[in-house]
């Protein structure tokens, strides 16, 4: 699976795509290829305020719980449903239809401090 | 300053690379954790076969005429009443009653013994049996001689039987025989670790790579898996048995761990058995319990478990069970409290979520 040049990413695997103030976020191909089977998405409510490097949330393989850190700073609008009743969709579109949250971004300029899909593939293979 | 410490590899660490395994460091060991996926494996194991490499387990011989009673001694099952050909689930414990280890005690003949134990504990065991051995018998460290595949699920059968003469029908559960498979020398146990019906060889360690091929050559027709120990660990929580370090440590006795089963009282002196008498008369405070989540969560090994807004004990291990479709795990709670149909709440992330101990195991299979 190839990385969206249309996302920036962080060093600890997640993803995000950006359109205006609104942001999209959810893990990379490599984070869920990492996990393994997912059986569990733990998420925000609509309107919780997250900051950007803490953690907002959890993806639970059947191994292991990991948490997942905000790429930017905001406030949630919206969560994705599907993941409630079917975690599984995260291993087979990461990218896609299993995005994780929505946010209203409160400084769109903190996307500048991210990696570019090229930076993020050169980051996994250096790993 | 930080210290590599390199990690152990069984016979069959190539194989793994090349079915492209995830490898994770267990006790020491570099192991797969799994293949395919623990989902897959799981099920594989449940409604077909399923192959793991458990050569990281550890084997210790005793032979001499005193055998039986120097194993005896060290366990606390009766190990004077094996049959020759038989297997028996017992616990080597510590003058204070906590476990050494879980172990299996295999009867060869009357003077000697086979013991298959923990990786991790191996060399510990060892050193434990042979203080303790005032007994005519040797105690022999013998983990490099055997690599042990266990081929688990309703189809091992027709696997295995596909490789060895034995007719394997005739070897009941817990008991074992001697003979070849696919042409080598092998000991064939009807013994697992996953609820399921299956066999676990034990076998040289040269021809483990040729031996492991031809189990999956000749599981092929029934769909069968490469597995690794997540679903080894899925597989043997739903049969709810239990996993050193987690329900059974050096501070807990067999009676907190639900194992009373495995205590022999009556056959006479063990190391630890003044010390499981104490308990017995001061009562047994703590017990191991299942249960299963009520609310949307999944219990890890080490949350906290809480009772009426108090912490009351601990998971010893937890996880989604694959079969049932539910979130599932083990805990300790006061004697009192640890029956089925108890509220409780499993401390999540700082959050209580709602579960219920229930009878175990969760699963049991339908029997032939």
């Amino acid at each position: 699976m190839s990385y969206p040049d249309t996302f920036r990413y962080t060093k600890e695997h997640e993803w995000v795509r950006v359109e205006g103030t609104q942001g999209t976020i959810g893990i990379t191909d490599h984070a869920q290829q990492e996990l393994g089977d997912i059986v569990f998405v733990d998420l925000p409510k609509v309107g919780a305020k997250i900051i950007k490097g803490q953690s907002f949330g959890s993806v639970e393989s059947v191994k292991a719980v990991s948490d997942i850190y905000s790429p930017v700073s905001g406030e949630v609008s919206a969560i994705n449903e599907l993941l409630t009743k079917s975690p599984e969709r995260l291993n087979e579109d990461p990218h896609g239809e299993a995005w994780l949250i929505q946010v209203k971004l409160s400084d769109p300029a903190e996307i500048n401090g991210l990696m570019s899909a090229a930076d993020y593939e050169n980051y996994l293979g250096a790993a | 300053m930080s210290v590599t410490v390199e990690l152990k590899n069984t016979p069959l660490f190539d194989v793994h690379c090349a079915l492209n395994a995830k490898l994770v460091d267990f006790g020491g060991w570099n192991m797969p954790v799994q293949y395919s996926g623990i989902l897959q494996e799981h099920h594989a194991v449940r409604t077909a076969v399923g192959v793991f490499d458990v050569s990281h387990m550890g084997e210790i011989e005793i032979r001499g005429p005193e055998a039986a009673s120097l194993v005896d001694y060290v366990s606390t099952n009766n190990a004077q009443k094996l049959k020759t050909g038989q297997a028996q689930y017992s616990g080597l414990l510590y003058e204070h009653g906590g476990f050494v280890d879980d172990i299996l005690v295999h009867k060869i003949s009357d003077t000697h013994f086979f013991l298959c134990v923990n990786a991790s504990n191996q060399e510990k065991d060892f050193e434990h049996i042979r203080a303790r051995n005032s007994f005519d018998a040797e105690v022999d460290f013998a983990s490099d001689r055997y690599a042990q595949l266990a081929i688990q699920g309703p189809r091992a059968l027709e696997t295995l039987q596909q490789l060895t003469r034995t007719p394997l029908a005739e070897i009941k559960y817990y008991w074992f025989t001697d003979g070849t498979v696919d042409g080598v020398p092998a000991r064939i146990a009807r013994t697992g670790y996953t609820g399921e019906d299956g066999f676990e060889i034990y076998i040289p360690p040269e021809s483990a790579q040729a031996i492991w091929q031809s189990v999956l050559n000749a599981g092929e027709e029934f769909g069968i898996k490469p597995c690794g120990l997540g679903a080894r660990n899925t597989l043997r929580l739903e049969a709810k048995m239990a996993l050193y370090g987690h329900e059974i440590t050096e501070s807990t006795n067999p009676y907190e761990a639900d194992l009373a089963w495995i205590v022999k009282m009556e056959k006479g002196d063990f190391v630890g058995r003044p010390a499981l008498e104490n308990a017995l008369q001061q009562g047994v405070t703590r017990k191991l319990v299942g249960f299963e989540m009520k609310d949307r969560g999944i219990a890890r090994d080490g949350y906290e478990v809480w009772m009426n807004g108090e912490p009351a004990g601990w998971v010893t291990s937890g996880g989604p069970s694959p079969t049932l479709g539910k979130n599932i795990g083990l805990c300790y709670l006061p004697t009192p409290q640890a029956t089925p149909g108890t509220a409780i709440q499993v401390m999540i992330r700082n959050a209580p979520v709602d579960a219920v101990t229930v009878a175990t195991p969760f699963y049991k299979r339908a029997k032939a």
